[in-house]
């Protein structure tokens, strides 16, 4: 029934969204950002636990749509155990491929994040997709106040 | 179903003949804005083609027939609310531009530092920040009643909110969020009883039902033309004619002055007085034809038309496991807001704009609604006289698929 939606819901994000991962509280965390979507009141906290400038644990809490949710899941995933310039590269490669102005995107540039590049194709769900992203970068720049995709 | 014509206003409506996705349009957002009929679209063509100049004061022939229907659309629009006095109809760009206008000119010149503006939970954001915008002006202070779980105003508690201080009661006759249809009799006497004028916000109840600003004794009535099946960018505010003369100016400019000089100026009688620059003509002509529109169809069997539609999909929701309607109020029109378990609201608009519907998800203007229920949002079914009962299966359908796909 929903055949038009499968570049858009792909069975990861459905996944992600109904678990998703490193979803806890963070106590000991060196770096806590919020993120807020005003648009649809998508809202999400970030915790990072920082070596160097190695991020070497990553978790969040919030709620927000199964894009957002996957979104932030994933990344949290993908973005441990990487330095601080090695995730703000993928940020810049993951703002890329969301907003879909280079036709030619190598998807393997990110990896298994690839799952979202359907939202280029709903550009009213952009930000649902780079709400996490905008927060990582805010709390990488150690930002301390809340962050909006408005 | 009661025989009312709801293929023959369907085929007045090109755009419900539209393929979204290559499916047929179920459009069901129209408490954000109404499609229009034909003969609205006509209206305007036809002003254009043959009608049109700048209005008042034109001596020649093309102002004075333009002057002629924008001034008939304001006769309509008197007609169709009952006012006294097309005196008392001002032409405004919607609800929002009126209810500051309101805020600016009675406001500004009658509430003063520490008296209150009594509002309701269930208002709009266009409700709400005119008065916290001419609180900050002045030091007066925005009072707001409480609803209860069901999405209805706490009348007692809002009786109680009314005191000495109380210069204005500001209300929404119908909720965009919720459906709600407030008691606004009650409001009114219980106002008036202390010599307290009221406004009524009526940019959602003015397509569902028969207004008559008389019998209801408001002291301001406004609604936007784009819900009523008219135009973007046209809007009425209705106002008693002893408070529209006491009140200053909006804007100035052309229009709204008698006499100017370096010195000083004249303002303009009512209703020019409030319209200063060249007005919105073709959309006020639009709004025109829209009210006779609905006139043929009448008001009353609208409502009773609706009533069905809402009773049928609250009956066909309230069988989906997971989904909670989000207002419930005894009196309540033709909209329907839900959440879904685990779903969030945007994923839902965005499955069923795949299926061809068209539905609201958000927070509808209207985010202390939400935080009342402690939900970030809400998807939103709002349907008007064109809507149907299939049309309702199809988005019943639709939401059980996508439960599914959920899973």
């Amino acid at each position: 029934m929903f055949d038009d939606l499968r570049d858009l819901y792909q069975e990861v994000i459905f996944d992600h969204n109904r678990n998703p991962r490193n979803f806890r509280v963070m106590d000991n965390a060196d770096r806590k950002v919020e993120g807020f979507n005003p648009l649809c009141g998508d809202r999400l906290t970030l915790y990072l636990k920082m070596d160097g400038d190695k991020i070497t644990d990553a978790s969040f809490q919030g709620s927000g749509c199964a894009i957002s949710t996957a979104s932030v899941s994933l990344m949290t995933e993908i973005v441990k155990g990487k330095t601080e310039q090695e995730a703000e590269d993928l940020f810049t490669k993951f703002h890329e491929m969301t907003t879909g102005k280079d036709e030619n995107f190598n998807l393997e540039a990110v990896g298994k994040l690839a799952v979202l590049a359907g939202v280029r194709e709903y550009p009213a769900r952009v930000k649902c997709a780079t709400l996490a992203w905008h927060t990582l970068d805010a709390a990488l720049k150690n930002e301390q106040k809340s962050i909006s995709t408005e | 179903m009661t025989n009312f014509p709801v293929e023959k206003i369907r085929a007045d409506f090109p755009i419900l003949a539209e393929l979204i996705r290559n499916k047929p349009l179920v459009y069901l957002d129209n408490a954000a804005s109404c499609q229009k009929p034909q003969a609205v679209i006509d209206s305007i063509v036809h002003l254009y083609s043959h009608d049109y100049a700048n209005v008042h004061r034109g001596v020649h022939t093309l102002s004075v027939r333009s002057t002629d229907k924008f001034e008939g659309a304001r006769s309509k629009v008197k007609d169709f609310i009952n006012a006294a006095s097309d005196k008392e109809i001002i032409f405004v760009r919607g609800a929002t531009e009126a209810i500051n206008l309101i805020a600016q000119t009675y406001g500004k010149t009658n509430i003063k530092a520490g008296e209150e503006i009594l509002i309701t939970a269930m208002e709009h954001h266009s409700n709400i920040v005119p008065w916290q915008m001419l609180c900050e002006q002045t030091g007066a202070v925005l009072k707001v009643a409480p609803i209860n779980r069901q999405g209805e105003l706490i009348y007692d508690e809002f009786e109680k909110l009314i005191s000495d201080k109380t210069k204005l009661v500001s209300v929404v006759h119908m909720s965009n969020a919720l459906g709600t249809i407030n008691p606004v009799e009650r409001i009114i006497a219980a106002a008036h009883a202390k010599n307290i004028p009221v406004l009524l916000d009526g940019a959602q109840a003015i397509p569902h039902m028969a207004v008559d600003v008389q019998a209801l004794d408001c002291d301001f009535y406004v609604f936007s033309g784009h819900k009523l099946y008219a135009p973007s960018g046209i809007g009425v505010l209705y106002g008693k004619q002893a408070f529209l003369e006491a009140m200053p100016p909006y804007q100035g400019g052309g229009d709204m002055i008698r006499k100017v000089t370096f010195e000083e100026t004249e303002y303009n009688t009512l209703p020019y007085k409030f319209e200063a620059g060249t007005p919105n003509i073709a959309d006020t002509v639009g709004l025109g034809a829209a009210i006779d529109y609905l006139n043929a169809i009448g008001m009353d069997n609208i409502a009773a038309y609706e009533a069905e539609l809402l009773d049928y999909a609250t009956e066909k929701a309230k069988q989906i496991k997971g989904l909670r309607i989000i207002g419930e109020a005894a009196h309540k029109g033709a909209i329907l807001s839900f959440t879904l378990d685990r779903i969030h609201p945007h994923d839902i608009g965005t499955m069923l704009d795949s299926l061809g519907i068209a539905i609201r998800a958000g927070h509808h203007c209207a985010m202390p609604v939400m935080d009342f229920f402690e939900v970030p949002a809400t998807a939103r079914a709002s349907f008007a006289m064109y809507n149907t009962k299939e049309e309702i299966d199809v988005l019943m359908k639709g939401i059980e698929s996508l439960i599914e796909v959920f899973g």
